[in-house]
Parts: structure tokens; sequence; C-alpha cells
């Protein structure tokens, strides 16, 4: 598995391009997120394949050969933090819910809805760590389930900013603009 | 200013240099007629779409420009969807502008909507929906630059008609282009020069592989000189051919499938490959396993994404081929090579007496004859345009080319039809240059609609034949490969000569070695287009052959006599 940080216009028909890439070079993706970024103009994407670092080369420098995006990077190497969102709406009766909310504490997840024959809970984390929530969640019934994908961030002072952005982060613009 | 859309496009084409575009008109691309009607644009009326496509292609390829093509939405637009996966495998700058349906009825799948930028988005290096008449200069402006840029390609742009009939303000100056800040890479660290120069000066037997990009880049002098620094041999892709003279001993010819036996051998006891502006293509390289497994590689090469991909290498140099090339020049060493150089000589001197041209006149009409007297009637200073199949191969061995962008065909995707529509494009290029078609029966009846185009124009240009009366290449494959079963190969083709009389042209057909120089030099000297119909031994094949997947030193051979029924040595 292989992470890929790209920054892209902010524009209908990237994501199709972007897709219809992966695609072609039969790469499958695991995850895709996308997000705006601090310029409105530009997304950040998170694409998380099933490929080897080969293949994830090939994608990174197709990638840029797109001309609506702005930078791709494979970060599957750095030291990195990954972090993945889920809403897991969960069977819970009244004999059930005890034991639900001590998986839920371990957990660190949130209930976020309370209806009388289930619960929805918030968890975030590695994909690992909801994984592990969804395994002991099972027997008790899971209804629904929605995640995010991955998104991730190289650590420390390795930056990945987009192009044309100013190194340190200051803003040219002030962040609050006056109304 | 106020003008339409129309007229914006129109006048943004005549200020980026454009003289012709090759289209067809229809309903959603009709306000850009009207409005060409009235500009110096000279329209190129063809007979299909995929014709258009081809032509600009054409044209490019001819002139290192960029080609324009245009016609209506729907299926205007999906006839040219051949033409454009051409120029994109064969990174061609070429501009295809569609009419689209008004934008208030995108999506609606209105009559003759089709979502052509969607189809198209895999086969193009870019493409862009324009749906306000604001738009169109400045996205006209970004397709040249990015057709025409780093590892060049076709750009579609597609405008609904609502945007070609509205009028605004028209100012070149504020529709400049605006393309996203690309992330500037380093294209190579310190170390990797220091490590190909190293390879360079060391290798014993050094063989450069030299492929188009030295032409796009415009390389060809400081390659010249690169290779005669270091006295380095050189192997030709398909594409590459033309960018560094056939004359000059240390051109060795093509590798590949057909390429020359030598030039394969040599590749495969090199100890270093120099590839320039190449892709390491499974039709160069056969299979990967036992390629060139003696070599270090260094890969100069300005896409990326090409690094590693098929072949892994020892040095990457990403970058512009006549950037890189100046940059190693003065660090190369000189080196006699004499055994290297003499050993190859040896690999030559064998295949050579295999050679057909070396065979007496046994009353049959061989196409490698056929095209070995075109190269010496023309002097080798035609562009000869080439379409898909065996005579495509006896080209590249027969006809040797001196000259950049001498040659054009279509090698990435191998599209049959290319040529006579490219040729069409070459012409209007390269008006001056004598142009010739090199064609099999099979792919010239895919698209001889345009020889009404060359009529209608009227330009001359030369149309070769190599009637063999079957798909020839595929016929190959069947005897080498499935028992001689013709299955689809024998090829039923009308009376050519008589056909191209039909349109207006001249036609000749040919059946006797003593004939063929004589009716080249009378059709060079005609002013008006000829077609011959060159009727040539239907059963021969191309050798040497690497059989696809094989190693690239295990090759057919042309069995000692072309009259001996064909055999396959391994
Ligand atoms: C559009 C298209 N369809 C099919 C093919 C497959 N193909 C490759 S070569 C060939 C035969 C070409 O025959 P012909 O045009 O007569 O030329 P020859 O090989 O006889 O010189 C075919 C069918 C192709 N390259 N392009």
């Amino acid at each position: 598995m292989q992470t890929l940080v790209a920054y892209v216009e902010n524009k209908p028909g990237v994501l199709n391009r972007v897709a219809s890439l992966a695609r072609r070079l039969a790469i499958n993706i695991d995850s895709l997120t996308v997000g705006p970024t601090e310029n409105e103009e530009i997304a950040r994407m998170t694409i998380v394949a099933h490929t080897d670092e080969k293949g994830a080369h090939r994608l990174e420098a197709s990638l840029e050969k797109l001309v609506d995006v702005l930078l791709a990077e494979n970060i599957s190497e750095r030291s990195l933090l990954e972090r993945d969102l889920a809403l897991i709406k969960v069977s819970a009766d009244q004999q059930s819910r005890p034991h639900l909310m001590e998986l839920i504490k371990v957990f660190r997840a949130r209930v976020i809805d309370v209806a009388p024959e289930s619960l929805i809970l918030e968890v975030s984390g590695t994909v690992d760590k909801i994984d592990g929530l969804l395994e002991v969640l099972r027997p008790f019934g899971v209804l629904e389930m929605a995640r995010t994908g991955r998104i991730a961030m190289t650590r420390g002072s390795d930056l990945l900013r987009p192009p044309g952005a100013p190194p340190n982060g200051a803003e040219t613009e002030p962040a609050v603009k006056a109304s | 200013m106020k003008l339409t859309g129309a007229e914006i496009l129109c006048e943004s084409l005549t200020k980026l240099g454009v003289r012709h575009i090759f289209g067809y008109p229809g309903g959603a691309i009709l306000p850009v007629y009207d409005a060409l009607g009235k500009s110096k644009l000279h329209h190129i009326l063809v007979r299909h779409e995929q014709g258009a496509t081809h032509m600009a292609d054409g044209y490019a390829r001819a002139s290192g420009g960029v080609g324009v093509a245009m016609a209506t939405s729907g299926p205007g637009a999906t006839n040219m969807v051949t033409g454009i996966a051409t120029a994109m495998l064969d990174s061609s700058p070429v501009v295809c502008i569609t009419g689209q349906v008004s934008s208030k009825l995108l999506g609606s799948d209105a009559f003759q909507e089709i979502d052509i930028t969607g189809i198209t988005m895999p086969i193009t290096k870019h493409n862009v929906v324009v749906s306000r008449a604001e738009d169109i200069a400045r996205t006209v402006r970004e397709a040249f630059v990015i057709a025409n840029s780093g590892r060049p390609g076709p750009v579609l742009v597609d405008i609904t008609k609502d945007a070609q009939q509205a009028s605004c303000d028209f100012n070149w100056e504020a529709s400049a282009p605006k393309l996203p800040p690309k992330r500037q890479r380093i294209n190579y660290e310190p170390a990797d020069f220091e490590r190909a120069v190293e390879l360079l000066n060391n290798a014993k037997r050094p063989l450069i592989l030299a492929g188009h990009g030295i032409m796009v880049s415009g390389a060809m002098r400081v390659f010249d000189q690169f290779v005669h620094a270091g006295n380095l041999p050189v192997a030709m892709t398909l594409l590459g051919i033309g960018c560094f003279p056939a004359s000059d001993p240390l051109n060795l010819g093509m590798m590949g499938m057909h390429g020359e036996a030598w030039v394969n051998h040599a590749i495969q006891e090199a100890d270093l490959l120099i590839a320039v502006g190449m892709r390491f293509d499974d039709r160069v390289t056969g299979d990967l396993r036992t390629y060139a497994k003696e070599a270090r590689k260094i890969h100069i090469e300005i896409d990326r994404s090409e690094i590693n991909k098929n072949v892994k290498v020892d040095a990457a140099l990403i970058g512009d081929a006549r950037e890189v090339l100046e940059q190693l020049l003065p660090r190369l060493e000189h080196r006699e090579r004499g055994d290297w150089l003499g050993h190859i000589r040896e690999l030559k001197g064998d295949s050579a007496v295999r050679d057909i041209q070396g065979l007496p006149d046994n009353g049959h009409l061989y196409a490698a004859h056929v095209i070995n007297d075109l190269w010496k009637e023309t002097r080798g200073e035609a562009i000869v345009v080439t379409d898909v199949g065996q005579h495509q191969m006896w080209e590249a061995q027969y006809y040797h080319h001196n000259q950049p962008r001498t040659l054009v065909t279509s090698g990435g995707l191998g599209t049959m039809g290319f040529a006579l529509p490219a040729a069409i494009g070459a012409k209007f290029a390269k008006p001056e240059s004598d142009v010739w078609v090199v064609v099999g029966d099979g792919g010239f009846q895919m698209t001889m609609c345009e020889l009404a185009t060359i009529v209608q124009e009227k330009i001359k240009i030369n149309i070769a034949i190599i009637n063999n009366g079957f798909l020839g290449m595929v016929r190959q494959w069947q005897e080498f490969f499935y028992d001689k079963r013709y299955v689809a190969t024998p090829l039923v083709a009308p009376d050519f000569a008589a056909l191209a009389n039909a349109f207006g042209i001249r036609g000749e057909r040919i059946t006797s070695r003593a004939d063929v120089t004589p009716t080249i030099r009378s059709a060079r000297e005609s002013a008006e287009s000829v077609l011959i119909d060159f009727r040539v031994e239907q059963e021969d094949s191309v050798y040497p052959m690497v059989p696809a997947g094989g190693a690239l030193h295990e090759m057919i051979r042309r069995p000692d006599s072309p009259l001996v029924e064909t055999a396959t040595e391994p």
C-alpha cells in the first residue's frame, strides 16, 4: 500500500482525471480523499493505492504530468501521520449498551447519536484502530458505516506545501478577513 | 473591440501563427465556420474527421509546429478519437477544436451532444470545455502552450455553441495563458550526472539508442557532436529515424522487432546503453528479462514517468535532450573503440549477404526493391509518410533518411489509415518538399476518401501502394505463428489506378522491377498527384523478426532465397 499526496486545481473534472489516470495505469485505489486547502483554488488529495514502490513512482510522475496537478508526492517512505474518520451505526439494546460503552471508551470513540435501538459512534485514528473497533462491534451488529478514507501528513519540518505558497506558512493575506 | 466567440477563436489562431486548419463542419461548429470564411485562415475540407486529425498530426510532425484540426460535436468529435490517440502515443502537438451543444443543453442528451472531453481524457495531454466567449482566447493560447511544451501531445478544446455566438471584448494582451503553478523539480542530482559521465567514459562497448525526443527537442546538432566526440555507435528507434543521418558510418540503423540483426545483437552485447529521448517500448526491447543484460543504462528523457518504467536504469538524466547533451558533451572523452566497432561491422557483414537487395532480378517484384528504388530515385530527400504494416518496416529498413522530420509514421499506436491524410498535412507544412505516401493495400482502403481532399486542394502528393493482396503484416504473423491459416487477411481491392482516375488523379500499375524507377521518376516530374499501384510479391515477409515477447537476439532471419518457402529459423 502506498500513500501519495497531491495538490490539484480546485475545479470540476480534476478528480475524474486523477481517477482515470489510476485506472489507466491499472492501479487500484484503496482510498482517495479530497478537501480544500487554505487557498480556495487548490485542493489537497491523499491517495492510498494498492501498488508497490515502482507503481507509486509511475503514479506520482504521471499525476504531475496532468496540467491540473500542481504537485504529487509519494510519502510512503517518510515519517507520516495517517488518520481515518468513521461514523458507525451499531445496534444497541438495553442489555448490550453497558458493554458497548466500555468498548467505546477503550477506543476513544464518541457517541454522537442515541436512538432506542442503536447508537452512532464517531471514531478517528489510524485505519488499524478503526478496523479494530469494527471487529469488536461486529457481534453487536454494525448497521451502517461511513468512512472518510485516509488523510496523511508528514511529520515535523518535512513540509509539503503547494507550489507558490510561502514556505514558512506566513500568509500574505490576514488569516481572518476583516469584514 | 467586441467580437463573437467564433471571431475571437479565428483571431487567436491567426495570432498564434496558424495558417491551416483541417476540418469538417457541422451544426455545433457553424458559427466558427462562418467566422473562418471571413478570416485569412486556410481551411482544408477533409472527407472524414479522422483524416483531419491525421493531417494536423502530419503537419505537426513535418513542421515541428502545432497542427490544428476542427470538427463538429457528436459524431464529428468521436471520429477524431483515433487520430487523437495516434498523436498522443507519438507525442505529437495537435490542437483539436470541437463544437459542442449550447451550455444550457449540456447533460441533456441533446442532438449530437457527446461528452468528448470525457471520451478523450486518457488520450489527450489535456482537454477542456469552454462555455464562455470570454475564455476562448486564453484557453486556446493555453492549449498551444500545453501541446507543444515538455513532452508534446494533443489538446482538445470543446467550445459550446453559445460561447461561439456570444460577443465580448477581445483583448489579446489580457488573455495571456494562465496555467497552474507547477512544482519545479530538480531534474537530477550532480551525482547522477557524474555517474553518467563516468559510465560514458569507461564503457568498452557503448551504444546510443536514439529516439524521437532528439527531434522534438531540436537536439540534432548537439547529438551529432556528441556521437562523434565520443565515437559512439547509434541505433535508431522507428520514430528516431532522421534525427541522425543514415549516411553517417556510426549510424547502425533501426533496432527492435524488425530492426537490423546487427543492431539487435549489438544491443545485447553492449556494456552501456545511452537512451536518448526514447522509452524502451516493448517493440524495441523484446523480452525484458533477456534485454541488454550486459549493459549499464543511462536514460536521457524529459518525461519522469518513463524512468525505470520498462527498463531499470543506472543513471537517469531527466530533462530536455538538447540541454542534457550540451552539458554532457564537454565531459565526454574520445575513444577509438576499434574492437567494438569492428565487431559490429562483422555482425553487419553477415547480415548483408542475406539482404534482399543483393539478389538478382528473378521476375518477382519485392516491396523492398520498390522502396530501395524510391530511396535512390528521390536521393533520400523526400518526406515519406508511411502507413502501418510490412511496408512501414521495409521503408524503415530500405529508405535511408538523412534529415529530421522526413519520415512520418505512426509508431506507438500503429494506426492503419494514417499515411494518406498525414501526408496531406505534411505537404501543407512543407509545400516545397517531395511528399511520398508509402501505404499497404489494406491501410489505403481505410482512408482513401482523402484522395478527394488532394484533388480539391490541388496539392501534389505521390502515392506508392505496396499492394500484396493481403493484410501483409498480419498474414506474416499467421504464416509464422498460426501455421499459415490465413484467416481474414486475403484482401480484395479495387483497381487502384482506375480508382485514382475516378478521383481525377493519374494512376499507374507496376508489376515488374524494370518499370519501378522510370515510373517513380515520371511521378516526380509530374506537376499533379500520381498514384502508383505496385503489385508486389504476395507472401513476402519482413526480416529479421523478433517474435512478440521474444529475446531481442533470437530473430527469425530471411531464408537464403526469398523464393524458397519461408522457413522459421531460430
Ligand atoms: C486501424 C488498425 N486496424 C488493425 C491493425 C492491425 N494491423 C497491423 S498491420 C495490419 C496489416 C496491414 O496491411 P496492409 O495495409 O495491406 O499493409 P502491409 O502489411 O501488407 O504492408 C493490420 C491489420 C492496425 N494496425 N490498425
